[in-house]
């Protein structure tokens, strides 16, 4: 335990065990066979509990698995055995606000699959093969929502969706200082 | 790929509202990426295909080589476009193919562009992406960047660049190395994330040298860590440091004031942290453990079940090392037991058990009937052991733990959760006279209904152990007689014994038992031969056959139904532990030959086998046929038997004691290997030197050793047997006897020389010189020493055998052992002297325990048990002592292993 925290994988599943988004960070589960075997057991082993309004935990094959669930998506994040079980809370608080704050509120597998591009993005953020790069939820969607255009150009070529995100990436980053 | 395609669009069918990616097909979307080649680029719909291949690749598709590589192509066109949105799509692109080094080569300039872009987010992505594809020659191109990165204003930027740092460590850390002033710096940045990026690649580049790491764990202690995750990070670092520090100093803890102090931060991640870092600290104090349990007790309550749950964890652990310092948090536990999360509530049972008082129990007890329904078998295991372990610290609650044990026994359960109670059961009847009958009853209610053979039989043999000793064995005889009918073979051959044993040691019952036996000689099974081999085998219990049984259990009891004497043969035979090892039966049994002649128990060798690892060098060598001698040296104990008895010379010497392990005589790599095996007799030793020629131009002829015993003086040579030839890389052997006085363990030091006629061979064509050279070689010394004389012979229950063999002939003396390099070395050096057998897997000395009592059995020439407790003490400056309690059946016998002691 004298090494950094690491995630072994991070999972966004849908209501029925189905992938929306995953991304594993560890070589544990080498194959998607052994992938999906993974996903399969956390998510039968966790479907009954209420994950709905505290983020729940559980023991899994020598891992600790943290994980919430809000209208048909469950949120997962693994870490090893001996991992500090807030420090994945806290990952998983971040992934989950995030994506609430990218998807508008809206929250559920169809807004997550439109938005699959932020979700993956989002994903991008949090961790960096395996080390957390951001828990911040606000700092999180403010990368990935900076989906405008390139600083570089001129505001007349910025569509009206666009003008709008840089405004929220402008207020985000003001809420940070 | 193509096979499931369709089977996938099946799939989707069912959430056909839903998906934006209804009905997606990678060739397709394959198809779609054309557009990355379009003059006039669209930054949206780029996007869009990229996700879409994304999604594929996230589903688990897989592209091909050839798909792969186009897509990286046709991908690297869009670093035209300057929407940033596309351009974050492309950076997970790229990271995703993880290309081949000559593709990256096509990238390398773009994304070096990005890394020096004047937009924060080009920067920090095209550096993750940029140090995830690239291999070690590119990262001394770019090796100025990212040093420059790692320092830049933009957090996200410097992150970017230490974590891309942690990463390359592992594959390039001379060149990561080099920025560790930078480093430094990021350290102290005020950006929270960068300070932990930055502190966990310092302490990565620094962790081999303990000096610097203490250094920075003492900087950053007084200093301001901003950062939950970087201060959990110094948490771990300092407890390494402790850790270290321990052992070269004593006296008060270092910085265990700092974790004292994060235990008062106001994140929780920091102040679990640190809590769990003390309650795992070397030997910590009730004094230091206080505040951590204080804080974690606080959680415990908490509405948040991750926070919970991570408390009762580590609560659980400190329960088993220090149960005291937990009972203060028994009221909060009792309440998770009815926690929604089942591993809360199992994690809160079990550290109750272990910390519980005896008037607690009867509630704990009524709490964990209604919890346990509802858990799954492998939480249910641990509450069992708990149980046990409770009821043996609470004797007197064994009524209402073992009515808990024989209910939850009565309901469903996997084979591993069964076992678990009935081991429970067994032990709680063995450690607590009062629980016997009761739990003897629970048991055999089990095995009315059981469905697993094993547990079957195990229960069935316990029960012929203990039921006659209760105060009415009667009441069993109906549980086990209807084994007889109702089971399958191996359960009704362990009734059948069962049954014996009842009627052999209850005199009241003999003649009943012997009508019940009577009737199992019908029993059909019968593809018997010999049922001396079946009552062996039985010890195996896969080949027992239950009618022959049934008839040696007869002759036990008495064929007419009186009640006779029955011998001590028999006895033993019925219960005694067979200190035979099975495997050697087993051989025996394969050799022997249904004959007129019985099969004798006794010429069974008792030596424990030891694997030969040097035999297996040469495999597929085979003795041509019965009569020819084997080619390879022999090392088990029965092929010496087998060898030694083939030559005349030793026919007379009687039974083989014992066959020492291969003593090498030559260095390693010289001319000729020769090793030698002592065969010990009763009044005989046999030196077997096993040599090899490895010399391919040599032809080695009348090879004799000559053996000077001026140093033995006990020993007078009787026989030798010379090795006529011996051409290169075919071992042969050479045989010398000596006589000693009998029974006597005879020591003594001889000196080899080996004496030969050496032939040159031309190695091409194998033909050999007429004419050769006497010449001769010196071997090094060979040595019988007492451990020659012991046997090893385990027995599988020490305590048992200590107090049966009884006081009469102990003899106990201390020993100083001198300075030794640790506890472990001392304890094998004195195993390895006495060439005895450990039991109870007692040579495994725990790390850093300074005393440890070490068993050893063996037997002693001329057949005398003898069995040794060892106990040793270590003391400051690696000063070991001993003391040793010597048991066996003669005294000399006892007398001569401290002699063994003393001398060696």
């Amino acid at each position: 335990m004298d090494t950094c925290p690491s995630i072994k994988n991070i999972l966004l599943l849908d209501s029925e065990g189905k992938r929306v988004a995953v991304k594993y960070y560890s070589n544990d589960w080498p194959t998607n066979s052994a992938k999906e075997a993974f996903e399969k057991a956390v998510f039968t082993k966790t479907q009954k509990t209420n994950a709905r309004t505290e983020a729940e935990i559980a023991m899994l094959e020598g891992n600790v698995i943290v994980y919430k669930f809000v209208q048909d998506l469950h949120f997962f994040v693994t870490g090893g055995e001996d991992e500090n079980e807030l420090i994945l809370a806290t990952v998983l608080q971040g992934f989950f606000d995030a994506v609430g704050l990218l998807l508008r509120g809206n929250v559920d597998k169809k807004e997550a699959l439109e938005n699959l591009d932020l979700i993956l993005l989002c994903l991008d953020e949090i961790v960096d093969g395996g080390i957390i790069l951001e828990t911040d939820a606000n700092v999180i969607a403010g990368k990935v929502a900076s989906h405008s255009v390139d600083v570089g150009a001129p505001l007349s070529e910025q569509t009206i969706s666009q003008a709008l995100a840089t405004a929220r990436e402008h207020l985000t980053r003001s809420l940070l200082k | 790929m193509a096979q499931p395609l369709v089977k996938k669009d099946d799939d989707r069918d069912d959430e056909a509202e839903y998906s934006p990616f209804l009905g997606i097909e990678k060739g397709a979307v394959l198809q779609e990426a054309r557009v990355f080649n379009d003059p006039q680029l669209d930054p949206r719909r780029c996007s869009q295909v990229i996700t879409k291949l994304l999604y594929l690749l996230n589903q688990g598709e897989t592209f091909t080589k050839i798909e792969a590589t186009e897509v990286f192509f046709a991908v690297t066109k869009l670093f035209q476009s300057r929407d940033i949105g596309l351009r974050r799509m492309v950076y997970l692109m790229i990271k995703e193919l993880s290309p081949s080094a000559d593709e990256v080569i096509i990238v390398t300039s773009s994304l070096m562009k990005d890394m020096t872009s004047k937009t924060d987010m080009y920067r920090a992505n095209a550096i993750r992406v940029l140090c995830r594809i690239t291999d070690g020659t590119l990262l001394t191109q770019i090796e100025r960047y990212l040093k420059q990165a790692i320092v830049d204003k933009n957090p996200v930027v410097a992150s970017a660049a230490l974590v891309s740092g942690i990463h390359l460590l592992e594959t390039t850390p001379e060149i990561v190395k080099r920025w560790s002033n930078e480093v430094q710096e990021a350290v102290q940045s005020r950006a929270a994330l960068v300070q932990f990026h930055a502190l966990a690649l310092l302490h990565q580049i620094r962790q081999n040298d303990r000096l610097a790491v203490s250094k920075l764990v003492t900087s950053l202690t007084r200093g301001t860590v901003r950062s939950p995750l970087a201060q959990c990070l110094l948490i771990r670092y300092t407890t390494q440091v402790i850790r270290e520090a321990a052992t070269t100093q004593t006296g008060d803890r270092p910085f265990y004031d700092f974790l004292e102090s994060c235990l008062r931060h106001k994140a929780e991640m920091v102040i679990f942290e640190a809590a769990r870092a003390i309650t795992e600290l070397n030997g910590v104090t009730n004094r230091e453990l206080t505040p951590a349990i204080t804080v974690l007790q606080l959680f415990l309550s908490s509405s948040k079940p991750v926070l919970r749950f991570a408390a009762v964890r580590t609560l659980n652990k400190v329960a088993m090392t220090h149960p005291m310092a937990v009972t203060n948090c028994n009221i909060d536990m009792e309440s998770l037991i009815s926690d929604q999360n089942r591993s809360i509530a199992t994690l809160a049972i079990t550290t109750l058990l272990k910390t519980g008082n005896e008037s607690s129990v009867d509630r704990l007890m009524k709490q964990i009937t209604n919890f346990m329904s509802d858990i799954a078998d492998e939480f249910k295991i641990v509450v069992v052991e708990a149980i046990r372990s409770l009821c043996l610290k609470f004797p007197l609650k064994y009524r209402s733990l073992m009515n808990f044990l024989s209910n939850i026994l009565r309901e469903e359960g996997g084979f591993e959760y069964k076992k678990a109670i009935v081991d429970s059961i067994v032990i709680l009847i063995r450690d607590i006279p009062d629980a016997k009958e009761n739990g003897l009853l629970h048991l055999c209610e089990f095995i009315e209904d059981c469905e697993f053979t094993y547990l079957s039989t195990q229960i069935l043999h316990f029960l012929g152990t203990e039921g006659p000793k209760t105060s009415d064995p009667s009441k069993y005889i109906r549980y086990i007689y209807n084994r007889v009918h109702l089971e399958n073979a191996t359960v009704r051959a362990a009734a059948v014994s069962t049954l014996a044993k009842f009627g052999a040691m209850v005199d009241a019952l003999k003649p009943r038992v012997f009508v019940l036996l009577r009737r199992c000689l019908y029993d059909g099974d019968d593809e018997a031969s010999l049922f001396f081999i079946n009552l062996l085998l039985m010890y195996k219990s896969k080949f027992s056959i239950v009618r022959d049984r049934a008839t040696l259990y007869l002759n036990t009891v008495g064929s007419d139904g009186e009640v006779i004497e029955t011998d001590k043969v028999v006895k033993d035979f019925l219960f005694g532990s067979l200190d035979i090892p099975l495997a050697n039966i087993e051989t025996s049994l394969k050799n022997y030959e249904p004959a007129e002649q019985p099969f004798d128990i006794n010429s069974v060798p008792k030596e424990v086998k030891t694997q030969p690892l040097a035999e297996k060098k040469a495999p597929g060598k085979k003795p041509a046929g019965l009569g020819a001698p084997p080619s390879g040296p022999p090392s088990t104990v029965d092929a010496y038997e087998k060898l030694l008895s083939s030559i005349p010379e030793f026919s007379d010497f009687g039974k083989l004691f014992k066959s020492s392990a291969p003593v090498e005589l030559t260095e390693a790599e010289t001319e000729y290997a020769v090793n030698v095996v002592k065969h010990i007799f009763d009044r005989h030793v046999v030196f077997q030197y096993n040599c090899t020629n490895t010399i391919p131009e040599q032809l080695l002829e009348n090879v004799t050793v000559i053996v000077d015993a001026s140093e033995a003086e006990e020993f007078a040579e009787v026989a030798s047997k010379p090795l006529r030839s011996l051409p290169y890389d075919s071992p042969g052997q050479i045989f010398g006897a000596f006589e000693k006085p009998e029974g006597v363990p005879a020591v003594g030091k001889f000196s080899n020389m080996l004496r030969f006629i050496v032939k040159e061979v031309d190695p091409t064509t194998g033909d050999v010189e007429d004419d050769g050279v006497e010449d001769e070689y010196q071997l090094e010394d060979l040595e019988v020493v007492a451990a020659d004389y012991v046997m090893k012979v385990g027995v599988s229950n020490f305590r048992n055998a200590w107090e049966s063999i009884g006081p009469d002939f102990e003899r106990v003396d201390e020993y100083g052992l001198g300075p030794r390099e640790s506890l472990a070395e001392a304890v094998s050096a004195v195993i390895s002297l006495l060439g005895m057998q450990p039991c109870e897997g007692t040579e495994v000395v725990a790390n850093n325990s300074r005393s440890h009592t070490c068993l050893l059995s063996g037997v002693f020439i001329g057949n005398v048990k003898v069995l040794v407790r060892l106990q040793f003490g270590i003391d400051g400056p690696k000063e070991v002592a001993m003391k040793l309690a010597v048991r066996s059946e003669d005294d000399n016998v006892s007398d001569m292993i401290h002699e063994i002691v003393a001398s060696g």
